[in-house]
């Protein structure tokens, strides 16, 4: 069914080079902003910034947030929010040291975390989908203060601190290639962003995940179980905020009720600055790492420049702002044959 | 397949049958002892004004609502429905007065959307898009329906592409009754033709079409049998040989005759 434009002028319009470029730059402009980062990074501090020393530090200061946002992305692809995945780190590292220090098999507290994380997850997806709740904003601002109250009061509000071995390794450990000593935590961020890449661009669960993010009744006259899927959205996320929290027990060898506080902002900042719609259905796993970097080498670069923490929260308020709206420029220029 | 064509001299199973359907929605009644048959390669138009419950009664076939009560068979065999995929499984597919469909996907993706093209990658069920784009070529060809390129997201198409879309997902796989609620509402006239003549296609392939519309020039240009709805009733059908345009627009307003148009004036006084 043809349209009414002629085809000469869509031609002519599709020929130049500015129209041309849009899906490259619509794919791939937000690595370019990390590419200019790196360099001001460089410029400004070039003893230090490029110095193995520094970046050795990056994974282990932006691998919680990295873990976070990958899980929080999952979420807000099907235009849903979860905003209790700070207060769920908080809640299983502490729940973690806890029985640590109870004398708990060491191994088992490897997937605690992650099941504590899940069982908050599944909470928030069936809050969402059996009990009807307007919208996740709701629940999970429930289970925010739920698990922030449950995390002290396993703990009766104190910090723990010492834990065993298996738990620091995943936090701050190394393994060595060759010369050099590859962090833990950079190599679950790895493993994890791969394996994120392959579940929403290549099975069926995860494109079901793009097209409820889409048009929710598209997907449910196609016959998909929309409720089952968005709970496994929740639970996901959830799972990685209870692996956010084994990663900051066993970086800051310890477990602290306040921890967390906040960094679902952090995540969701990520996704955002990383070219994900809010409203569901658009972005990449590739952004969303794109945006972990974005925040994590803003705060490194201002560190390097003793630049206030005050500063950073400002300039880092900022770049949210930039980057949708240099998003919503980019729309209208995509959008602007119609 | 033999089976139903076997039949077709004698008495023929309707493709799909509803009997003495009911719909509540809390208080409202939206349905009221509704049946409704449809048999093998017959287009049939259903009639009604806004709220006489057309699209709920196709809501039911397709598998969206269940019903409050009645029955729903399927080639004689009863069915129930606890989502559209149940529907779809049997053969039933709707296309969506609003279309329904996933603008920030690919063509064909929303064209599959649902039962994904896959293939085995180790322990791994993987998509498939090069079996996809390719599949979603082929049918849009097959249906005469022309796109720039398969791999173009739905939000970026015309309003008649993207009802092409929808009526190409519902004839992707081997569909038997397709339902339309009012598919030329938003088109161009053009496009219009364009979509009343595949239906003509579909019928001619043995496919079931029904068709809402409120467009009596679609309703008389592709139908074989009319069926009128009122309040939620069941209130007048004919075969689309023996009505007429003006006996059609009176069933639509609650007319079934101009006598009885009379009486009705005289019940009220």
């Amino acid at each position: 069914m043809a349209t009414t434009t002629p085809d000469a002028q869509i031609t002519a319009r599709e020929r130049s080079l500015r129209v041309r470029l849009i899906p490259y730059v619509d794919r791939f402009g937000i690595l370019f902003v990390v590419l200019a980062m790196i360099l001001i990074g460089a410029l400004t501090q070039p003893e230090v910034f490029l110095t193995w020393r520094n970046l050795s530090n990056l994974p282990g200061q932006n691998a919680a947030n990295a873990v976070l946002a990958i899980g929080m992305f999952v979420v807000i692809l099907t235009a849903g929010i979860d905003l209790s995945v700070g207060s769920v780190l908080a809640l299983a590292m502490m729940t973690t040291a806890v029985l640590a220090r109870e004398g708990f098999p060491p191994l088992l507290l490897i997937p605690l975390p992650i099941l504590i994380g899940m069982a908050a997850g599944l909470f928030n997806g069936l809050g969402l989908t059996k009990l009807r709740l307007p919208h996740p904003f709701i629940v999970t601002l429930g289970t925010l203060n739920i698990a922030r109250g449950l995390g002290n009061l396993v703990s009766g509000g104190v910090p723990v601190s010492g834990l065993p071995e298996v738990v620091r390794f995943w936090g701050a450990g190394n393994i060595p290639i060759g010369s050099i000593q590859i962090p833990v935590s950079l190599i679950i961020v790895a493993v994890l962003y791969l394996g994120f890449f392959v579940f929403l661009q290549y099975t069926r669960t995860g494109r079901h995940i793009y097209a409820i993010g889409g048009n929710p009744q598209a997907a449910r006259v196609s016959g998909i179980n929309v409720d089952r899927t968005l709970v496994l959205a929740y639970v996901l996320c959830g799972a990685m905020a209870g692996l956010a929290g084994l990663l900051v027990a066993g970086r800051t060898n310890s477990g602290f009720p306040n921890a967390g506080i906040g960094a679902e902002l952090d995540a969701i900042s990520a996704v955002i600055i990383g070219g994900a719609s809010f409203f569901g259905g658009r972005g990449s796993v590739l952004g969303v790492l794109a945006g972990v970097l974005v925040i994590g080498l803003l705060r490194n670069i201002l560190n390097l420049n003793d630049v206030q923490v005050f500063w950073q929260q400002v300039l880092i308020g900022v770049v949210i702002i930039l980057a949708v709206f240099l998003d919503v420029i980019r729309r209208r220029v995509g959008s602007a044959n119609e | 397949m033999t089976q139903a064509e076997s039949s077709q001299g004698t008495e023929q199973v309707p493709l799909i049958e509803a009997r003495g359907i009911c719909k509540y929605f809390g208080a409202v009644t939206a349905l009221e002892d509704v049946y409704l048959k449809l048999y093998r390669g017959e287009v049939l138009g259903v009639v009604g004004d806004n709220g006489a419950g057309k699209s709920t009664l196709m809501k039911i076939l397709a598998g969206l609502y269940p019903p409050s009560a009645g029955e729903l068979l399927v080639e004689g065999q009863p069915v129930h429905f606890s989502s559209p995929r149940d529907a779809r499984d049997r053969g039933i597919e709707m296309v969506y007065q609003d279309l329904a469909l996933a603008g920030n996907m690919r063509i064909d993706e929303n064209i599959f959307l649902g039962r994904e093209w896959t293939r085995r990658f180790g322990l791994l069920k993987l998509v498939n898009n090069a079996e996809s784009l390719r599949r979603a070529k082929e049918h849009l060809d097959k249906l005469k329906i022309e796109v720039k390129s398969v791999k173009q997201r739905v939000e970026d198409l015309s309003g008649g592409q993207r009802q092409a879309v929808a009526i190409a997902r519902a004839t992707a796989f081997d569909a038997r009754v397709i339902i339309m609620d009012e598919p030329t509402a938003a088109l161009a006239v053009k496009e219009v033709r364009k979509v009343l003549d595949l239906i003509k296609d579909l019928k001619h392939h043995g496919i079931g079409v029904i068709l809402i519309s409120h467009r009596l020039d679609d309703i008389f240009y592709v139908c074989d049998r009319v069926m009128a709805l009122f309040h939620g009733r069941n209130f007048a059908e004919a075969p689309l040989a023996e009505t007429s345009r003006n006996e059609v627009i009176g069933w639509i307003m609650g007319n079934k005759s101009p006598a009885a148009q009379a009486a009705k004036i005289f019940d009220l006084n």
